[in-house]
Parts: structure tokens; sequence; C-alpha cells
């Protein structure tokens, strides 16, 4: 079935069956690999997508219950890599081994839409539909914070980077 | 695999957590078996372009530690470059050029900090020799700053990258003849240098195993039997074919025979293997699958039964006498008073969070394989077993993983990856489900600890036995589950035994962060706390007064599950620094200070594992309903004389004490062989508002710097425990903490 898609701020189309988890249309079809499968069953938030302005488990949500909202992805969240979570994520050095980092961006980026200054515990509301295996929870924290314009100025950009 | 004395010591030691003395003082784990390591030049990691850009080559996979960080950073500090300048490569797997790449045991630090150092400095050495030779000066008048040689005599200089061809064509230096930095001068190492992968991670760049990409990839799902190693009797796999976007379906046999002790790479276990045009495509097949499974033994196989034969065990004579020195018997007999519990935790499962998978491509009878091992000379001698061909016929792409925590040691996902790209003649992508990697992982091991000890009148520690009782065959532990003989407390107390016992289980184990530490710290250090409390003593200072014990000397005899090892070097406990860590996270935790409140208490713990030394501080709230609250947590560690990337090293910190968290309230468990749990729904991992503020702390001592992917967990969950039995009186001696009738809040 030809199901239309604005990933991205991009029109799409794709031919999958409707019952198809966006998560897998994203990742498979349309080479969006930033979004991540974690559990399959929306309780880990590796999957997170906006959509809509809310934070979406996109391994739960077919790809025809979308319809013509818009989705964005990590890849879609700055041009350049320059959103400030992206910015603060660096800065504070988040990651560990970095796998539902994208899914904490998008969870972090849909509470900043509506909560530009968020508490701790708003911080902790927000995200607690997303798991972090390896613990840089207090890092995480950190960076939402000097996102919101409570930290001190940002750095990123003078690192070494991997090929 | 068939592993011989040598390597099966490397990986029990890999394994087996305080067995860290075959493992370190040892060139390879990797499956190249013993001898010299290769002699490392620095043209196989440092590659300088014109313009100066340097490409450094990271040797070890990396899965979250900081790997592709850490051992760069050494090798740029000693070149003399600026680190913005530096471009990090994962190097392919070929332990000939690159010495050893697997990341296990916390030991890529200790393995990597004087050779890396040294190829760096070999690196200078050849940039001067061609600056000087280009100049007709001797090589001792140049020097370097950050990218270039200078002479001072002339004032000349020159950029790296107009001498990297010159010096990449001289004959590299002996690497123990170069010299390296004084500490105070360093640049990078001390400093923090944020990830190298971290833009990549930020943007949802393609980087782990499971976004590679070829053309014309199929994806691949396999459905395995509800308990291990069950094999196919027969299946619809013929109506399954037709299924949409379905390529192939293969019946794999596998390789594994249950047995009483499954070894540490049994092969691939028997299944259904669906490739398909898409990885849902796949799912959706499976679930239409219906397959008459043979279970075969493992069926027998049920929590309540080990739990039964465990506790006869427990009171039977024990089966194997690990370590003993003084008449433990005769002193608990004559203690003024003697202390008796019997701790029990459980098998629980790694839940990396990207779950298990490989991408491998076979072609004209060569494979290639996209891998996320982080054992990867043995995965690839498991391959090349499995499919019948040479290790020489494998190209290995190391690729970042979403998380190791051991798992990713062995080599199961990725035989079956390659078996499969074996069968159909085209790349294919292989991703397990989350049910999948729950239900066959390679388990941390339970166990069951009876102990008794005994105190004078006093209130000193008189005597310490205790039997462990495990699982595997007469001869050696499940992997991943054993006690050494060193383990603290041994050697502290006047009089000491440790007996291990241990019944069949046909089921995979293996390492899990901290490998016996991980649960056995727990179980040490909560009932040292429980002691000192008998003896009406302070924890810390019970402790440190034990400490401060002469040491009982090792003597010959069978001291482990596989034979004589008496610890060496940097593995042999050095009470100094157990109570380095132990004092320093008292002060900053107030230990002193603490005012005792209802419900709520300071927990205490410290645990030396891995080469590192770690002592925690939990400050816990219980409210009426037994829900657990931690508020604060402090870490004081103790790797050595340099935290080489400060950042990252409290990274592990944080890693350490959240993952410890996660464990408390974990359990796998079995009924008709079959794995109960199967998300994370019900194999929890802590969330964000459970976590409370971290501290940690360096004590920094002479010593070689030392690793920290695993010394960091294990005190947390005694600290933890020990505070909810400050907060509330109740012990906690069954793991998870709901068995004890406690949750976290």
């Amino acid at each position: 079935m030809l199901i239309k898609l604005n990933v991205n701020q991009v029109e799409k189309t794709v031919d999958v069956a409707p019952d198809t988890p966006l998560l897998w249309v994203l990742r498979d079809v349309l080479n969006y690999t930033g979004t991540k499968f974690g559990c399959g069953i929306g309780v880990c938030g590796a999957c997170t997508v906006i959509i809509g302005g809310r934070a979406v488990r996109s391994c739960r949500t077919t790809v025809s219950s979308v319809g013509n909202d818009a989705i964005t992805t990590i890849e879609g969240l700055s041009p350049d890599g320059q959103h400030p979570l992206q910015m603060a994520w660096e800065a504070v050095d988040v990651p560990q081994c970095g796998y539902c980092q994208a899914g904490q961006i998008m969870a972090a980026a849909a509470l900043l839409g509506h909560t530009p200054h968020p508490t701790d515990t708003e911080i902790d509301t927000a995200m607690s539909g997303n798991i972090c295996r390896c613990g840089t929870y207090p890092r995480i924290r950190e960076a939402i914070h000097q996102a919101a314009g409570a930290g001190p100025a940002l750095t990123a950009g003078t690192a070494a980077r991997g090929e | 695999m068939q592993v011989n004395r040598r390597s099966f010591l490397q990986l029990t030691a890999l394994a087996g957590g305080g067995l860290a003395l075959n493992f370190y003082g040892l060139p390879s784990a990797s499956g190249q078996g013993p001898g010299k390591p290769p002699d490392l030049t620095p043209q196989a990691f440092i590659h300088i372009g014109p313009d100066g850009v340097t490409t450094i080559m990271a040797r070890a996979s990396e899965s979250g530690q900081g790997m592709r960080n850490m051992l760069p950073m050494l090798i740029a500090e000693e070149l003399d470059v600026d680190w913005k300048d530096v471009r990090v490569k994962q190097a392919e797997l070929n332990e000939k050029v690159y010495g050893s790449q697997y990341s296990g045991g916390s030991s890529n630090t200790p393995q990597g900090w004087e050779p890396m150092r040294r190829v760096g400095a070999a690196g200078r050495q050849l940039l001067i020799t061609a600056a000087a030779q280009t100049w007709g000066v001797p090589e001792t008048e140049c020097t370097t700053q950050p990218g270039k040689v200078l002479h001072s005599g002339s004032g000349r200089s020159a950029g790296y990258g107009e001498l990297a061809d010159k010096a990449a064509a001289l004959p590299a230096p002996a690497l123990d003849s170069v010299k390296l930095k004084d500490p105070k001068d360093y640049r990078i190492i001390g400093k923090s240098q944020p990830g190298v992968d971290t833009h990549a991670i930020v943007t949802g760049k393609p980087l782990f195993g499971i976004d590679m990409a070829l053309p014309g990839m199929l994806y691949a799902s396999v459905e395995k039997a509800p308990v291990f190693a069950g094999k196919v009797k027969s299946a619809n796999t013929d109506q399954i074919k037709a299924l949409p976007g379905v390529r192939h379906v293969l019946v794999i046999e596998g390789g594994i025979t249950p047995a009483a002790l499954t070894p540490w790479e049994p092969g691939m276990e028997p299944g259904i293997a669906i490739v398909a045009d898409t990885w849902w495509h796949a799912q959706e097949a499976r679930k239409k699958l219906k397959v008459d499974w043979d279970l075969g033994p493992a069926a027998m196989q049920s929590s309540e039964g080990f739990r039964k034969r465990a506790g006869e065990l427990l009171i039977a004579p024990p089966a194997t006498t690990v370590r003993k020195y003084g008449d433990v018997d005769a002193a608990l007999k004559s203690s003024a008073k003697v202390v008796e519990a019997t701790y029990e935790y459980p098998f629980i499962s790694h839940v990396t969070m990207e779950p298990q998978g490989a991408t491998a491509h076979w072609k004209d009878g060569k494979l290639e394989m996209w891998s996320s091992s982080t054992l990867p000379g043995n995965g690839r001698e498991l391959v090349a077993k499995t499919l019948g061909i040479q290790p020489s016929d494998i190209t290995t792409h190391m690729v970042r993983s979403g998380g190791s925590f051991g798992r990713r040691l062995q080599n199961d996902y990725l035989v079956e990856a390659a078996w499969i790209a074996k069968q159909i003649d085209a790349p294919v992508k292989l991703l397990w489900s989350r049910e999948d990697d729950i239900g066959h992982d390679g388990l941390r091991p339970a166990g069951t600890v009876g102990l008794k000890a005994g105190l004078d009148a006093q209130g000193k520690l008189t005597a310490w036995r205790h039997h462990f009782v495990s699982f595997g065959d007469d001869k050696h532990l499940a992997s991943g589950g054993g006690i050494a003989g060193d383990s603290f407390p041994a050697s502290f107390p006047p009089a000491y035994a440790l007996y291990t016992s241990a019944q069949p289980l046909m089921l995979r184990t293996g390492a899990l962060r901290a490998p016996g530490d991980n649960a056995y710290c727990w179980v040490a250090q909560s009932f040292l706390d429980e002691v000192a409390a008998a003896a009406g003593r302070d924890p810390l200072a019970f402790q440190l007064e034990l400490l401060g014990n002469k040491k009982a000397p090792w003597t010959s005899g069978e001291h482990d599950a596989v034979g004589d090892h008496e610890p060496t070097g940097p593995s042999v406990l050095i009470p100094e620094r157990f109570k380095g860590v132990l004092e320093l996270v008292a002060e900053k935790s107030g230990w002193g200070n603490w005012k005792k409140q209802p419900g709520r208490g300071l927990g205490i713990a410290a645990w030396f594992c891995h080469l590192g030394y770690f002592a925690e501080v939990a400050d816990v709230s219980v409210d009426a309903n037994n829900k657990v609250k931690v508020n604060h947590v402090w870490a004081a560690g103790d790797v050595g004389s340099q935290i080489i990337n400060p950042r990252a090293a409290e990274s592990m910190g944080f890693g350490g004490v959240v993952e410890g968290m996660s464990h408390l309230a974990q359990e796998i468990t079995l009924v008709d062989g079959k794995i109960q749990q199967s998300n994370f729904h019900n194999h929890p991992i802590i969330r964000m508002r459970q976590v409370p503020p971290i501290e940690v702390f360096w004590l920094k001592t002479d010593y070689s710097p030392t690793g920290l992917g695993e010394p960091t967990l294990p005190p947390i969950l005694p600290a933890i425990c020990n505070a909810i039995f400050a907060a509330t009186g109740k012990r906690v001696r069954t793991l998870p903490l709901q068995k004890s009738g406690f949750s976290w809040v």
C-alpha cells in the first residue's frame, strides 16, 4: 500500500503494509537509521521521534496512523547538528555507548518544546520513558538544563572526531 | 571452540573476576594462543596527511567505555600533536599488527598505557629523525611542539605533515628505546576529551552494528526453541517461504550438546532463520511459524529445582576447597559469638540496549563480517571452525556496539550471521529481537552462599567460613560466576575457608560487568556489615580494623576451579589502597557526622577487582511501604597515578552505580527450562527519576593506571543494602530486592 509521510520536512511515499511500525519504515525503507530499536513494545524509548510536537514511540506507531502529521527524527532535529540539545549533548559529553541517545534527545526536544525551562522533576517525568542502560542519566539532566539556558556557555566543535 | 589450557585460563580470567592475574600478565586473550606479543610500529597506528591531520588507529572495540578516545589519546600525547588535529579511525581486526584488540576485564588501560604511549613516542622520534636528516643537524638538537619539529640552533621548523612521508619510510625505533614524557608535561592525558563519536551519535549518523547497510542486503531473524539448545523436529517452512518479502527459510541444526557445564563458546544454537527483504517482514513471518521442537534435557530445569538443589548442597559437605587457612571450624567453635546467614542472588541478563546482531557477506569463498564483538579474535576463530574455512579467509570490520557489559565477549550472534550469509550468498544483517536477546543470553549465573563468621569477646573477627553453591560440573564453575581464592576478605580473617559446590546447568552463562565480583561483593560486603552490627561496631571502623590485620600468606593448593593461581603483581590486594578509598568516601559523604534518622540510613561498601579499588556510600530512604529511594551516592576510586580522560572516567563511575542499581531489581527465572522474562517490563533498567545525584572522587596513588569498566560497579549493591539495613533494621539477604520485601520508589 502506498503511504505518504512527511519526514524531516520532506514528502516521502513508501509502499509497505499499513500496520508496519513507523520505526522499521524509517530505518529499513527510508534509511533514517538514527532512530533505534530497543524493545519493540514501547517501554525503552530508543525509537522516540517527534510527531506533531509530541514524543512518540515509533516502534508502536503504525505507519498508516501518522497521516499528514510532520515526523521529526534525530536526523531532522537541526540542519547542521547545532540544535541547542545537540550542542549541549556534545559539550557535556553525555553518551557512553550512545545507542539510546537519539531517543533521549528527541524526548528532551519534545519537553523543551512545551517547557523551555524545566525543573529536575519535570525532566525526570518527561524522560521517564527513556532507558539508558549505561547510566548517562546525570549527564542527560545536565545537558537538558544547559540547552535550556541554565548552564555555562557551550564549547562544542573543537574536539577530535572519529572517522 | 576447543580451547587449550592457557586460553581457557584467559577466558576464565575474563569470566571469573578475581582470577585477573592470569589475564593481565598475558599478551592476548583473543584466541591466538600464548606467545610473544607482536612488535607494534608507529606506522601501523599513525597516519599523518600532508596537511598535518593525524589519523590514529583505535585498536580496541568500542561499546561505550571510551576506548576509541583513551587509547588514541595515549598515542597523541607522546606523538605531540593537538587533539583537535587528530582523527580517530577504528582498526580492522589484525592482531598481528595491532596487538590485542579485545575489550574485556577492564584491561585496555593497564595493557595499553605503556605500549600505546611508546607507539606515540616512537612516531615522534621518527618525525624528529626525518627533520634532522632533512636539515643535516643532530637529532639531539631537535625538539617538538604540537604538530611540528623545531631545531633550536637554526630556528627552523617543519610541520609533521611535511615530514610524514619521509618519517614513514624510516625504520621504526625499538619501542623500549624511546623516551616518554614527564606526566607534568601532558597536554592531552588528564584533560577531558569528548567522545570522538559523540557528534555522530547526537546527529543520528549510521554508527552501530544495527546501522550497517550494504547493496542488496537482506535481513535475518532467527526463531529458537523456548529452551536452551532445543532442536527443530519439523516446521511449516514451505508456508513461511511464500509470505511477503521472505527469501529464505533455513533450518539451523546447531552445534550444541546440552551438558552439566556449558562451555564459554558452545557454538550455534539450533533454530530457524528467516531471511527477508526487510527485518519487519522476517519478524512478521516468524509469527506464522509453527515448529515442533525437540526440547531436550534443558526443559527439565526450573528455578524451583535449582533452589531446592542449592539448599541440599548448602548443608552437604562441600565439593571443593578453594582456599583454606587456619582451623576455621575450631575458631568458630571457640568464638564468643557466631554470625550465620545465607545470601542468594539470581541469574540476570545483559540486556545491552542494542540487541545482538551482526552483518556478514559471503562471496567467492571468503567472508566479510561487520562485528561488534568485544572478543573479535575469538569470534573469527569460532566462525572459521563452524563454517569450515580458514581464519585468513575472514575479514572482520570492528563496529561500535550499543553496549556490551560482557555480552559481546561471546560470539554466538556473529557465528549465526556468518552461517546464514554462507547459505544465501548475499549480504545479510542479522538482528535479534529483545525477546531473543533475553531468552538466549549468556546469563550472569545465580548463586547461594552460606556464611559463618566468629567474633571474640572484644568484637574482633576470628574466622570467616563460606560455602558458595553455584552451577557447573565437579571441576569448573559456570562462566562468569566464580570466586577467586583471594577475593576480599580472604587473607584478612585469622582463619578462613572458601568452599564451593555446584549443580548442573544446561544454559549459557558468561561474564557480565565485573563478573563474579558483581555478585560476590554484594555477599561479602553485606555479610561484613552484618558481622560488624553483631559486634556492635561501626561498619567502617570494623572493616578498616580488619584491613589492618597481617595478611595470611598464599599457600599452594587447589585455590580455584582451574588450579593454583597465586595472585601476583597488581592483582594482589593492597590493604592501604583499599583503606584509602574507604577513608576518602567516608570523608566526602560525611560518614562520621551522620545523624541517625528514622527511615533513612547510610551504607558503605568497598571492593577490589580488575585492578581497581572502589568504595561507595549510599544515602537511602525507605518509606512505610518499603519503597526504597536512593538520595545520594558518593564513590571514591583508586585506579593509580593518572585519570586519562576525566569526564569519561566519571561516566564510568556513574555507569557502575546506575547499573548496580538496575541489578538490584533484576532476575531471570526458569519454568520447564523456559526463561520467564522477555523484555524491559519484567527485566527492568533503572530510570532517570530513580537515579540520585552521584559524586565520583579519585584517590591518586603511585601505581600504574588501570581500568574503569568494571571496578566501579560492585560496591553499590551492598552499599545500598547496608543503607536499607541502617534505615530499617532489615537485612537484604535475597536478591532481587522484591524477594526481600523492598522495591524501588
